[in-house]
């Protein structure tokens, strides 16, 4: 049965691995620019991957296809051993296009991300935010709703913040509801997009205090960051992206310790000096 | 008195023509705004033609113009009334214009806040309800009040195809009373009292919708 299931379909459908996210062959251009140049990645459930790179090399928008905010031109992402069903472009489509919208919706409901500049709602309270997700996507009684957002809350430290608005909150505490609302999707998967980078430096330890804590829990994790020091403590492997393709990934700590590629040397030293 | 009767139309008409008006300029904005060309070309022509063109014309248009073409469907004369020409009318112009306040809105807010909102696995039409509505309406709130005034003002247009508005009675007062004076500044006091009331009325909202805490 197994067999003639597989054989029906084309082998690129085929998931690679049933938990996790693995990418192949992702392409993207934007405008002039070819943003991602064949991106192979995988992602196995419960591994924690840091994604590094300096600014242009495409490691945001490789973290974006992942929950298709981003459209790959090319290549194939699997979500959960699901295969995201995407038309890439040809010579008679020059946008991608998603082909299931509810899988779309059903699969980025499974993965919380995280955004360098909060993305809170500002017309919402603190707890408005957190259980809006699950009341509109998960279908939770509003009661519900309400309490796992508050536990979320207290699990980023912002109890008392509940019935605040965004604007009165630090950049710190808006990024920790930001992951608090994820959370209380109870998703499969989370993403990171340079998570600390808009902060103040005395901010930034708050936030990454909560990650760690995540990190220990045994979540699966996709991290965009420049926190050289807080991907090597918290990852279990890392890559480092250059001009569009993976350059080089590795098990932490070897892949800080002993990088093979001069591109990851340089990043890696230039690091070093930055933070002595 | 006969301005009350004329009051209570040009109340009515000018809330039934802003609210369709309003659903119309949303309607037109999303589909500005809509990947698909030939939508947004389509859209584009109607706000672009019905801004270029005076009020009275189109009221016209649509009265003469509708009676026309209704009569020659039906296969006798009808005369369309004078209340829906005028509400369709003014739907018309007041969704051209609208259309073009809530695009510019929309396009203000921050789209991150929208990525926020697809990321969760929001449908669209949750988000547009729940996240860019209410965002939006902040933004455009002054200017959407400055076109309230214009479409209460716009309304004594509709008396020239004869509807007993506040500008009919003081127009027909003003010649059978021969007291053009008074009657007129008594339809300019109606007018002034309907567009401070609006005033009030968006001063509220603009209270409400603005970023709480402040």
């Amino acid at each position: 049965m197994r067999a003639a299931i597989a054989t029906s379909l084309p082998e690129s459908q085929i998931a690679p691995a049933a938990g996790g996210v693995q990418a192949r062959g992702i392409e993207k251009r934007l405008g002039n620019v070819e943003v991602l140049r064949g991106v192979t990645l995988d992602v196995a459930a419960g591994e924690i991957v840091a994604i590094l790179g300096s600014s242009g090399s495409g490691k945001s928008t490789f973290l974006r296809c992942v929950n298709l905010l981003t459209l790959p031109d090319r290549g194939d992402i699997w979500v959960h051993g699901e295969h995201l069903r995407l038309r890439p472009i040809s010579e008679r489509d020059s946008e991608p296009r998603i082909l299931d919208h509810d899988q779309v919706r059903r699969v980025r409901a499974s993965i919380g991300m995280v955004f360098q500049n909060f993305n809170l709602w500002p017309h919402m309270t603190v707890l408005e935010n957190v259980s809006a997700g699950p009341v509109l996507v998960n279908r939770l009684t509003r009661k519900a709703a309400t309490e796992l957002g508050r536990g979320y809350l207290a699990k980023v430290g912002l109890s008392d913040k509940a019935g605040s608005y965004p604007r009165h909150l630090s950049g710190g505490q808006q990024q920790r509801v930001a992951i608090a609302r994820a959370l209380a999707m109870e998703p499969k998967l989370l993403l990171f997009d340079e998570p600390t980078s808009a902060l103040d430096p005395e901010l930034v330890g708050e936030v990454l205090r909560v990650m760690t804590a995540l990190a220990g829990e045994g979540r699966t994790m996709m991290i965009v960051t420049h926190e050289v020091a807080f991907a090597r403590e918290v990852s279990s492997r890392a890559a480092f992206m250059h001009q569009g393709r993976i350059e080089e990934e590795g098990s932490s700590p070897a892949f800080f310790l002993n990088p093979t590629s001069a591109s990851l040397r340089r990043f890696l030293t230039a690091h070093d000096e930055r933070h002595s | 008195m006969q301005f009350v009767e004329g009051l209570k139309t040009t109340v009515l008409l000018a809330l039934v023509s802003g609210a369709l008006g309003m659903i119309v300029g949303l309607l037109a904005a999303a589909a500005k705004l809509s990947r698909f060309a030939p939508l947004r070309v389509v859209v584009g022509a109607y706000t672009t033609i019905v801004r270029g063109v005076p009020e009275l014309l189109i009221i016209l248009l649509i009265y003469f113009g509708g009676t026309v073409a209704i009569s020659s469907f039906v296969g006798r004369y009808v005369e369309i009334n004078a209340f829906s020409a005028g509400v369709l009318a003014l739907t018309i112009v007041f969704g051209a214009y609208t259309a073009e306040i809530f695009r510019g809105a929309v396009l203000s807010i921050s789209r991150g806040q929208i990525e926020a909102a697809r990321s969760l696995g929001l449908h669209p039409w949750q988000t547009w309800l729940l996240i860019i509505l209410p965002l939006m309406m902040r933004i455009a709130l002054p200017a959407l009040g400055n076109q309230w005034f214009s479409l209460i003002k716009e309304t004594s247009l509709i008396s020239i195809v004869g509807l007993t508005d506040i500008m009919r009675v003081a127009a027909v007062g003003a010649g059978s009373m021969r007291a053009p004076l008074t009657f007129y500044l008594a339809a300019s006091a109606l007018y002034l009292f309907l567009t401070s009331l609006a005033l009030v009325v968006f001063n509220l909202l603009e209270r409400r919708f603005a970023v709480r805490g402040h």
